[in-house]
């Protein structure tokens, strides 16, 4: 394949376009916004490596007291109990709901996990400017981008479960402090896939990407 | 500056390319990178979209107003609709999660039915085009944050892990949600550009 049947990239041309609304503009001065629609635009996103890694590592230190705190706190009349997001899934697990612990094992524990890893392999790669699989990568972004909300599906699981269960004497359920940081783990895993700017995958210094 | 007309940039990596002429239905994606540059949308599918939204709107206020799920254990029985949850977690001294379950299925998607609606409304761009701009901006930010087919799943889950210790009657907001997940899934299948497609004024 020759090298001219490769397409272009903007910047590498004068061109800047805008994100929200898909205006392409020529010879835009630095910081202009877009006349269509009014957004700031930028070649890339600004210092969005730095940002990146500002949200990740926030989430990775988090990710700990998020797995090790109990998440959901039953009281009742059999005395407390405190439910971690893997005694969740196993309390699934071991009732029968084979289908439902694969869920949540899914969605609580391998998207979080997985999420903070792709984030870190897409910082290291972008910041080392490696040719190594970028489609791939491009393709991992946009997973990470995908499936990171589901996580929240454990929020929303003990959010009901509080404000069903409130019956004075039988059993009460509230969350607990494990709750928050699961919580800031899923907000700031998104944050930090908001931040990172995929073009920097192809910014690798050969002049047209295959 | 000047507008380019008939070039269409890659949103994740950068890429120029002409801008396809596409039918309703076809879609094409950067050679690249592999991300989605542009979908063909017909007038009709257009059309459809305001009586969705509102479809969503009335859906929305349902969902929120009727109880979910009731539980009933050796006769003491209760119900709850997504604001007395959220409320009840608040009381618990829970507020960054109450606000986050908040924003995420309340606000953020009634932010974003009623914002789609006033896009769509006919003739809004020319009348406020200031305005037109400012909403579009607040609707792809929200965007991101709408989370209602999540707490359908979490619903489910729910009722399931209480099924076990209680009787559980599914209530009118479990299927007014169900469908509210559908109907914002039709209404969201559009990207912000496509408000932007007709009446370009640079
Ligand atoms: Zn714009
Ligand atoms: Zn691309």
């Amino acid at each position: 394949m020759s090298t001219t049947e490769r397409p272009p990239r903007a910047r590498d041309i004068g061109l800047v376009h805008c994100h929200h609304c898909g205006a392409v503009w020529s010879a835009a001065p630095p910081h202009a916004r877009c006349s269509r629609c009014g957004c700031k635009l930028h070649a890339r996103k600004p210092d969005s490596i730095a940002r990146t890694w500002a949200y990740l590592l926030a989430a990775c230190i988090l990710y700990i007291p998020a797995n090790l705190l109990p998440v959901m706190v039953t009281r009742g009349l059999l005395g407390e109990q405190s439910d971690t997001i893997m005694s969740g899934i196993v309390y699934f697990w071991v009732t029968g709901s084979w289908s439902l612990a694969a869920i949540v094992f899914i969605a609580s524990f391998l998207v979080p996990l997985l999420k903070l890893v792709a984030l870190l392999l897409l910082l290291v790669c972008a910041q080392f400017k490696t040719r190594w699989r970028r489609r791939q990568r491009a393709c991992l972004y946009r997973l990470v981008e995908a499936v990171g909300r589901w996580s929240m599906l454990d929020i929303f699981v003990v959010t009901l479960l509080a404000g069903l269960v409130q019956l004075q004497s039988l059993a009460t359920i509230t969350a607990g402090p494990g709750a928050l940081s699961f919580g800031a783990v899923v907000v700031l895993t998104m944050l930090a896939a908001q931040s990172f700017d995929p073009r920097l995958i192809w910014d690798t210094g050969d002049p047209t990407p295959p | 500056m000047h507008l380019v007309h008939g070039l269409i940039v890659c949103d994740e990596c950068d890429s120029v390319y002409r801008k396809p002429d596409l039918r309703p239905g076809e879609a094409a994606t950067c050679p690249r990178c592999g991300a989605r540059l542009d979908r063909g949308t017909s007038s009709a599918r257009r059309a459809r979209q305001l009586p969705l939204t509102l479809a969503g709107l009335v859906v929305f206020v349902i969902a929120n107003l009727s109880p979910i799920v009731t539980m009933e254990i050796q006769g003491v029985s209760n119900a709850t609709t997504l604001w007395q949850a959220v409320l009840s977690l608040y009381r618990q001294g829970m507020l960054p999660i109450s606000a986050a379950v908040f924003c995420t299925a309340i606000l953020f998607p009634l932010t974003l039915l009623a914002a789609h609606m006033v896009l769509l409304w006919p003739n809004s761009q020319n009348r406020h085009p200031r305005v037109f701009a400012l909403i579009s901006r607040l609707m792809s930010m929200v965007r991101p944050w709408v989370m209602v087919e999540v707490l359908l799943l979490g619903i489910l889950v729910a009722v399931v892990k209480l099924s076990h210790m209680a009787e559980i009657d599914p209530g009118v907001g479990l299927w007014a949600y169900g469908a509210l997940t559908v109907l914002l899934a039709c209404v969201l299948s559009s990207g912000p550009q496509e408000h932007w497609t007709d009446g370009i004024q640079a």
